[in-house]
């Protein structure tokens, strides 16, 4: 059972001046898969996809993509090899408009974008009724919609999610997480980061838990789902 | 005041704002998209006067070609001073850029002191600018309306460039968002260095009408135009490029009418800009056109 993995992280480190925020971590994602990493805050979950997409200089490692090296390489660089990210927050640009902000998704490609901004409003009608509203007048769900849509543009291979659910309403996260089911059923490889672990796993095929730097445990949703220590700690469920 | 005069006054705060105008949307497009006052935006204008001298009165080139050739290299020093005195400092705190931005214009003003001399040059004379028309009793320079005619011209293409091509979109993304810019794939160095060779560009231009009307030039011509068109961006809204112009046009012609109005007032025409600034900072600290309420300065 070989798997294709479209994303190899081996040894990788992120350091903010002293301080080592992801220490020496190794995992792979495979292709056409989901794969989430959870952890608290501050463990290096961001900083880790930050440093995938060159945001952040790996302090040591590899970071290779369809067995491609990322790591040195520009931010722009890399996003045009097929790897994006929607980052934590949203970070869509206020001042552009909504059709705007998913024009801008496509920045890179020089092809006709007209079907996949219909593809995409397909996929979030809410954003096609507001389509020449500013973006920064959205509410956070529609903005969270936005920035997924918007990261879909460049018709990326993998998208990676920074806590698409953080500050939504619970109704909201769901409709989030079925879009990552659906956007994945049509082909897209998802690394996703989440705190909220209980809807991650559920969605994962693959798991990784981070902790101050280092991946702790890992394995499948269902498996991590049933395990004790990540159902105390993350799932809010004491130990049996 | 018969009507004549008053026109004559009119046409010719309109034509100085025009200029206050060029020079000013310089400023706000640079601050628009780094934050930064470039302090460093008078003496390009400066420097672009004398390459015009060179090119002209040291190399004896027609004007047709000295123009498009002062302008393409004031382009050029626009994009170097950015890229060695800003873009090394792209994730450093805003206070350094700001004080390498003074250490640029100081570099600037004391390099043309040692290179030209203090001495002030002439411009060259362009006859097609300078020369004198008169409708009824009104006496003006061709350049009194070139210089409107040219800054709406440039107003609508920025406009368009801004608002409605794919280069304008990356510049109104970097402005908010360098990092957000670049996931998009945006190479924001190369957005940024556009900007600095528009506002360069466009110094250039404000240059030449202005060697029309004051033919002077030496090592710190830059600084008083300089501050009045930042005090004009400032007024307009700082960002805005509409803003930018109406500033300009609304100093102009201010000052024109305050010395035209009240002549005893002659030696404060230049301070009338600072209170106007103050004034503008006071009632409305986001200048006429600017946004409400932003992260910036
Ligand atoms: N720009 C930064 N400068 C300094 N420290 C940072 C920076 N970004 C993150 N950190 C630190 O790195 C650690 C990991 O942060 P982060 O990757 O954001 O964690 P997570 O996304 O899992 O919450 C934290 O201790 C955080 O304080
Ligand atoms: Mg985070």
């Amino acid at each position: 059972m070989s798997k294709e993995y479209i994303l190899e992280i081996s040894n990788l480190s992120v350091s903010y001046g002293g301080i080592k925020a992801v220490k020496d971590i190794s995992f792979a994602v495979p292709k056409g898969e989901v794969v989430t990493l959870i952890g608290a805050n501050g463990a290096g979950k961001s900083s880790t996809l930050r440093a995938i997409v060159g945001l952040e200089k790996p302090a040591a490692g590899s970071i290779k993509f369809a067995g491609e090296e990322l790591a040195g390489l520009s931010t722009d660089a890399i996003v045009e090899k097929g790897i994006t990210l929607v980052p934590e927050g949203r970070r869509v640009f206020p001042n552009l408009t909504v059709l705007e902000n998913l024009k801008i998704g496509a920045y890179m490609r020089k092809d006709d974008l007209s079907k996949d901004i219909e593809w995409v409003c397909d996929l979030f009608p809410r954003l096609k009724e507001r389509s020449w509203q500013k973006a920064g007048t959205l509410s956070g769900g529609e903005q969270q919609m936005l920035a997924i849509g918007r990261a879909l543009m460049s018709k990326p291979s993998v998208i990676m999610m920074d806590e698409p659910s953080l500050g939504l309403a619970p109704i909201v996260v769901q409709g989030v997480f079925d879009i990552i089911k659906e956007i994945n059923r049509q082909g897209v490889t998802i690394l996703l980061v989440e705190q909220n672990a209980n809807m991650a796993l559920k969605a994962a095929d693959q798991a990784y838990v981070m902790e101050t730097g280092r991946i702790t445990m890992s394995g499948t949703g269902t498996e991590l789902l049933e395990n004790d220590d990540i159902k105390a700690a993350y799932l809010g469920k004491s130990k049996k | 005041m018969s009507m004549d005069i008053f026109m004559q006054h009119l046409l010719n705060g309109i034509s100085v704002g025009s200029l206050y105008a060029l020079i000013a949307i310089g400023y706000t497009m640079v601050y628009g998209i780094l934050l930064l006052i470039n302090f460093a935006h008078g003496d390009i204008f400066m420097m672009a006067s004398y390459f015009m001298i060179f090119a002209v009165v040291d190399f004896g080139m027609p004007i047709w070609i000295a123009i498009p050739l002062i302008i393409l290299l004031t382009v050029i020093l626009g994009m170097l001073l950015e890229r060695s005195a800003y873009k090394p400092l792209r994730e450093a705190p805003r206070m350094s850029i700001m004080i390498s931005a003074i250490g640029a214009s100081f570099l600037l003003e004391n390099l043309a002191t040692y290179l030209f001399s203090g001495v002030p040059k002439g411009y060259p004379d362009i006859p097609w600018l300078t020369k004198v028309v008169n409708i009824g009793n009104v006496s003006f320079q061709i350049v009194t309306v070139v210089a409107p005619v040219l800054v709406i011209f440039i107003l609508i293409g920025l406009m368009w460039l801004v608002n409605h091509t794919k280069t304008g979109m990356a510049m109104r993304a970097v402005s908010k968002d360098f990092e957000t810019a670049r996931l998009m794939g945006i190479k924001i160095n190369t957005v940024i260095a556009a900007t600095f060779a528009i506002g360069s560009g466009l110094a250039a231009v404000g240059s030449v009408l202005w060697g029309a009307k004051y033919s002077s030039v030496y090592p710190l011509m830059g600084v008083m135009p300089g501050l009045k068109c930042f005090v004009a961006a400032v007024f307009g809204g700082i960002g805005n490029i509409p803003g930018a112009v109406l500033g300009g046009i609304v100093l102009g012609l201010g000052e024109t009418m305050l010395v035209a109005f009240f002549p005893g007032l002659t030696g404060y025409r230049d301070a009338f800009a600072f209170v106007l600034l103050i004034v503008m900072l006071l009632v409305r600290p986001n200048g006429l056109l600017g946004e409400k309420s932003t992260d910036k300065v």
